[in-house]
């Protein structure tokens, strides 16, 4: 690929982030600007925003991956990330508002009158949204890294240092007009040249690809396993080999494998001929290094269906309790308002989402290698170039790049911005504009060290964790603390702990390797089904065995969530906390 | 708020249940007193104040699970039916494109009755 019209692209990207930012400093001059754009935001600019906040790296890159690898089955994704969106419209976005709170953690205070209860909650604010930076910087470094040849360290850090300055100066304003531009940014990158690759290969004939079955290549194809794999055949393969499969050494040997399992180290370079079918990566141990496309541990067991449901739960339920989408609904005038902007958050998303399927389809027809080599995140990137080629090809590349960055932008602008809200409030002494910048550095620079020092942690696997915790514990403090006057403080707190600590300990167990196979492997590798209940039970029976510790303000409380504004005294922000 | 309220007397009366009110609606003045009385009842946290919000919190609440129903009844079955033996082509309809347009329009729904219930209990109060 072209580095030119790469590196022009991202820095265009990051110029025009920096450059909107700025704009938004000039407007944004009060405590009450930098934490919530002062609430006036309407429900278009919102909607945008909250959308270009929300569609990740995952989502841009990393959904069209995994339905290369694995098929359409991997849509459930996207669809659980939209539906996501109704759950909270439904349950608790107007609610969520009228609460006057900025953070969750403010939610839990207000609802509960408890400061250890809020303690808790930004402890887990603070750890999920760590959770889900993490990645995002790592992606940066990946994309960068394919693009340009850069070490993969450099796009972590530029994304950190660019989101931690825009964060920094401008607060909640700048990065609301910054999110809504990159919402519309990554919506034509990734339309434009899809547009273009289709008709690329409706002009080729419209080929078809095959997902109950390997791929096969359409040409002669190099390929360079970058890591050591297993790979999987179903029938013998003559294959060229530079390098060593099954412990034995090759120079530029033509040889057959037989069908079964073979063992390929890392470096090795493999000359597939035309028409040969893709070997499949197999045996997705813990040890093997993953990407966005893999499951999100072990999916592949023979337990699809629970899996399949483990993610309709987590990415269903999860999305309420993110720490950078429940932030945003503060920004809404008023509870009606949040309403109606998730309603359109809900047609933005939705119209993004038609187009990634797109790449993955093309992905499986013109780069089935990409499973292979294990850099199937990438089909996004070199689909232009391999199908339409030349200069306009290497300018679609640079398009969809561009959207790339805004996307590792935006998502992580927004979790900075919720992480350092929550560390500034309840960490650093006061609410001061100074010290809300000395969090946004913090909340950046703890993510971008410990992918430093943990490199290839799993990217899917951390967002999943993400969204699992959030559904165990976010999803059942919000929905009870919204819809049920009985709750106290110590049944929030147990089911805070129990249903977000069991989610968390399950996934982390099995990625150590401590789940026995089968169907306890599949249990705790997807926690969503039986941890989100765990959640919901554990509080609701504390509750009820604490029934004295029922807060005295709950009625009034309950009154200010679901009355609509007219009936309640205006909350001005700056009073929401102290 | 489009409703704005104009000023009321409370008028003097001893309410003894929530019907008392839906009943029999205030007389009216040509000037008018500076709270109706049920929305005093709200802001003051009577008991009587408390059903009031009850009630429109289960209004809304039966709004909300009533989307989820139709969420879990037309999305939550797919992977039953997806497990079965069917041709590619509908799961890629069903997933890639299909389930949007639903997910809206339950969305869409949930907003316009969620709307008009807070509207139903505006007219209930201030009547």
């Amino acid at each position: 690929m072209n580095q030119t019209y790469a590196v022009t692209a991202v820095t265009a990207v990051v110029l025009a982030t920096v450059l909107i930012g700025a704009l938004g400093l000039r407007v944004s001059r009060t405590t009450s600007d930098f934490y919530v754009a002062s609430r006036t935001a309407g429900p278009r600019l919102n909607a945008a925003a909250i959308s270009g906040e929300y569609l990740s790296a995952a989502s841009f890159l990393g959904i069209a991956g995994l339905v290369l690898v694995q098929g359409p089955a991997m849509l459930w994704y996207p669809v659980g990330y939209t539906a996501g969106y109704l759950v909270l419209l439904v349950l608790v976005a107007a609610p969520l508002r009228r609460s006057g709170a900025y953070t969750l953690s403010d939610f839990a205070e207000a609802r509960l009158e408890s400061p250890q209860v809020r303690r808790l909650a930004s402890l887990f604010v603070v750890g999920i949204g760590w959770l889900y930076l993490l990645p995002q910087l790592q992606g940066a470094g990946l994309t960068l890294e394919i693009l340009t040849g850069a070490p993969d360290w450099v796009g972590g850090l530029l994304v950190a240092v660019v989101v931690t300055g825009t964060v920094a100066a401008g607060g909640m304003r700048s990065i609301t007009f910054v999110q809504a531009f990159q919402y519309w940014l990554k919506l034509t990158a990734l339309l434009v040249p899809a547009l273009l690759l289709a008709a690329a290969w409706y002009g080729d004939g419209a080929p078809r690809a095959r997902f109950d079955a390997p791929a096969v290549l359409r040409e002669h194809t190099v390929v360079r396993v970058a890591d050591t794999v297993r790979v999987g055949l179903d029938a013998p393969l003559r294959v060229a080999v530079t390098g060593t499969v099954d412990g034995v050494r090759y120079e530029d040997r033509t040889v057959t494998l037989d069908a079964g399992t073979h063992r390929v180290g890392a470096g090795t370079v493999l000359a597939l001929p035309a028409g040969s079918a893709v070997p499949e990566r197999a045996g997705t141990g813990s040890d093997d290094p993953l990407g966005w496309s893999q499951p999100l541990a072990g999916g592949r067991d023979g337990h699809q269906l629970y899996a399949t449901y483990g993610l309709i739960l987590a990415t269903f339920l999860g999305t309420m309790g993110l720490p950078h989408v429940a932030v945003r609904f503060y920004t809404s005038p008023h509870g009606r308002a949040a309403r109606r902007t998730t309603l359109v958050v809900l047609g933005l998303i939705g119209a993004f989402y038609l187009l990634p399927p797109v790449y993955g389809f093309l992905g499986r027809v013109y780069a089935p290698e990409l499973a292979l080599t294990g850099s199937a995140d990438a089909a996004v990137l070199v689909l232009p170039e391999r199908m339409v080629g030349g200069v306009l090809g290497e300018v679609l590349g640079a398009v969809l790049a561009g959207g790339a960055f805004a996307a590792f932008l935006s998502t992580a602008s927004g979790l900075t911005m919720s992480v350092a809200g929550v560390l500034a409030q309840d960490v650093l002494p006061s609410r001061a504009v100074r010290h809300f910048r000395l969090a946004t550095l913090l909340a950046t620079a703890v993510p971008l060290a410990t992918g430093a020092v943990a490199t290839k942690v799993p990217v899917a696997d951390a967002v999943g964790l993400a969204f699992a915790v959030s559904a165990s514990s976010f999803c059942p403090l919000l929905v009870l603390g919204i819809w049920w006057r009985r709750l106290t403080p110590p049944g929030a707190a147990a089911g805070l702990l129990l249903g977000g600590g069991s989610a968390l300990a399950a996934v982390m167990a099995t990625r150590a390797g401590l789940a026995p196979a089968g169907w306890p492997h599949t249990l705790m590798a997807w926690p969503a089904v039986w941890s989100v209940p765990l959640g919901f039970l554990t509080m609701v029976l504390v509750s009820l065995a604490t029934p004295r510790s029922v807060p005295a303000g709950t009625p009034a409380i309950l009154a200010r969530l679901h009355l609509p504004e007219e009936f309640t005294a205006p909350v001005p922000a700056q009073e929401a906390r102290r | 708020m489009p409703e704005h309220l104009q000023p009321r007397r409370p008028r003097r009366e001893t309410v003894t249940h929530a019907s008392a009110l839906g009943d029999r609606p205030a007389p009216r003045l040509r000037t008018r007193p500076p709270h109706p009385p049920a929305r005093s009842e709200i802001d003051e946290q009577t008991t009587l104040g408390h059903t009031y919000v009850r009630s429109l919190m289960r209004s809304q609440l039966r709004t909300g699970l009533t989307a989820l129903g139709a969420l879990a009844l037309l999305v939550g079955t797919l992977p039953l039916l997806l497990a079965l033996p069917a041709p590619e082509l509908l799961v890629w309809a069903a997933l890639g494109v299909g389930v949007y347009p639903v997910v809206w329009a339950i969305a869409h729904w949930y907003v316009r009755r969620a709307e008009r219930n807070e509207r139903d209990f505006t007219g209930l109060v201030e009547r």
